[in-house]
């Protein structure tokens, strides 16, 4: 069954074209791996899908329902960005923070159980300004689920993350993915995480120029090539400008 | 004499009032404060001004005329913010100005400065009216009554933006429930310490309270419990020493920031071990 939708995206900002004609679709429990380099439309991909561009032009379909139509779907989408931003001094515990994603009329005892499933259940009553990077991540993790998602949208989660926590981090994702059967919808710049991890691939550089079965990607040399002098040109490319 | 004063109505009045202005402050202020939106308290009050030089002007009850100006202009202000993209201290430096620029031209027209105007740039709790009290208690309970309703989409909304978005809270409709809320609050306030102090019962005892509190209920209520005794204390040294409540109320505020500071610089402050139990006064809302 078809969860996400997407056909003939096309998003423009002044002189660029940020995405150009991009269509795939997700199925549920997929555990789709969105790979790019910086600047292939990854960020912007989600902010469409997440309804916060909507000048594009294309349509976006989620469950069924066309995004432009209806915010309903935002209700079944939890969202984890690349970095946990907030003011530095926010009074607010680990709790408070997991609790604003709670529904309305939400039941208190989620909070414990995504607490204890992103294993941060012991720092629950520190300020999250206290909490480091990775640890913070997991506590947006853990808002995300707490509202019972059916689709999970992480944008390059584990950037400023240490290994540690990183490896914690995709057991958690995994676990989501197979044992509560929540679909995964991940950016990320580590080929080897998301040949591990995702099934499927789809492979972004401003036009959509893979999406498939992972083994598919990972198995073509031609691809996987394509893919790093891509990457490795925008890194170059970036590095010379800076 | 200590205990007498409490027989007084003016006396009576003035702490009621006081109190819930201190309360609606704290709390207002607390969302404003963390924000970064911390002088629009300042900015709403010195539009005002040219509400209230207007009302004097035509005859009108100064503080509905304030209440008027007030809230179109911070609303007015919101939505060029929004729309252009111009900073919030640039917005809030915009309303500030021209709400005392047009303070200042209606005034020269209607004569100059007299007593009415002074009571409200510094000030007049003890002269506040039975009619006042009910106002400022009524408004004091429909504001909590509103913030502990969107508690959640206020809160969200504050901590990120595009976080309470993508979890389908109508931020733009919050940013302004905020404005107006705030707007309404720091006309209801003037009465407690003018216009050119109202920014210090907003943001002082919130500052205080966020270097003590782990979590937002427990920084809440610090918050109030700092504005509130400083009211309390500062109505009632004036009273005795014969000087100005208003003054008296900010510099006491001051005076709990100015040993906050000192007892954090001596590493006496972890907020970490702030008990959360014990300043819990409802789940409910957290």
């Amino acid at each position: 069954m078809k969860v996400v939708e997407i056909k003939n995206l096309t998003v423009e900002y002044p002189g660029v074209r940020a995405l150009d004609n991009v269509s795939f679709s997700i199925e549920q429990n997929d555990f789709l791996g969105i790979i790019g380099p910086n600047g292939a439309g990854k960020s912007t991909l989600f902010s469409c899908m997440l309804g916060l561009n909507t000048q594009y032009s294309g349509s976006i379909h989620f469950f069924g329902e066309d995004i432009r139509v209806t915010k309903k779907y935002l209700g079944d989408v939890g969202y984890v960005p690349q970095k946990p931003v907030f003011e530095k001094n926010f009074p607010a515990t680990v709790r408070e923070v997991v609790r604003m994603g709670l529904r309305r009329n939400g039941n208190e005892k989620r909070v414990d159980e995504v607490l204890q499933d992103v294993w941060i259940h012991e720092l629950s009553h520190k300020r999250i300004g206290e909490l480091s990077v990775g640890q913070q991540q997991r506590v947006f993790i853990a808002k995300a689920l707490v509202g019972d998602p059916k689709i999970l949208i992480l944008d390059e989660p584990v950037t400023g993350i240490d290994a540690q926590s990183t490896e914690l981090f995709y057991g958690i994702l995994c676990e989501l993915n197979k044992k509560q059967n929540i679909t995964i919808i991940w950016a990320s710049h580590d080929l080897d995480a998301v040949n591990k991890l995702a099934n499927k691939v789809a492979c972004l550089d401003r036009t959509l120029f893979f999406h498939g079965v992972s083994d598919e990607f990972f198995s073509n040399e031609e691809l996987v090539k394509k893919y790093s002098e891509s990457s490795m040109q925008k890194h170059m490319h970036n590095h010379v400008e800076s | 004499m200590t205990l007498e004063i409490f027989s007084y109505g003016f006396m009576q009045r003035a702490l009621v009032s006081g109190i819930a202005i201190a309360l609606l402050c704290s709390v207002v202020g607390l969302f404003l404060v963390l924000r970064r939106y911390s002088l629009f308290g300042d900015a709403v009050a010195h539009s005002s001004f040219g509400g209230i030089a207007a009302g004097l002007l035509i005859g009108i009850y100064p503080m509905w005329t304030a209440y008027v100006v007030s809230l179109v202009s911070a609303l007015v202000i919101t939505r060029i913010k929004q729309k252009f993209d111009i900073s919030g201290e640039a917005s809030v430096a915009i309303l500030l100005s021209s709400g005392i620029a047009v303070g200042l031209i209606l005034i020269s027209l209607s004569g100059g400065f007299n007593v009415d105007i002074l009571s409200f740039l510094f000030g007049s709790i003890l002269l506040v009216s039975v009619e006042d009290t009910v106002l400022i208690l009524g408004l004091t309970g429909i504001i909590l009554i509103v913030i502990l309703l969107l508690y959640r989409e206020l809160i969200y909304s504050t901590f990120n933006e595009e976080q309470a978005k993508v979890s389908g809270i109508p931020v733009e409709k919050m940013n302004y429930l905020i404005v107006f809320i705030a707007g309404i609050t720091v006309v209801t306030s003037i009465q407690l310490v003018g216009i050119l102090l109202i920014s210090a019962l907003f943001v002082i005892p919130n500052v205080t309270a966020i270097m003590y509190g782990r979590s937002f209920k427990q920084t809440a209520l610090l918050s109030i419990a700092f504005a509130v005794s400083s009211v309390i204390v500062g109505i009632l040294i004036s009273y005795l020493f014969d000087i100005t409540p208003s003054g008296t109320i900010v510099m006491l505020s001051v005076a709990i920031f100015a040993v906050t500071i000192g007892l954090k610089w001596m590493g006496l402050i972890d907020h970490s071990k702030m008990p959360l139990k014990k300043l819990s006064l409802s789940n409910h809302f957290i």
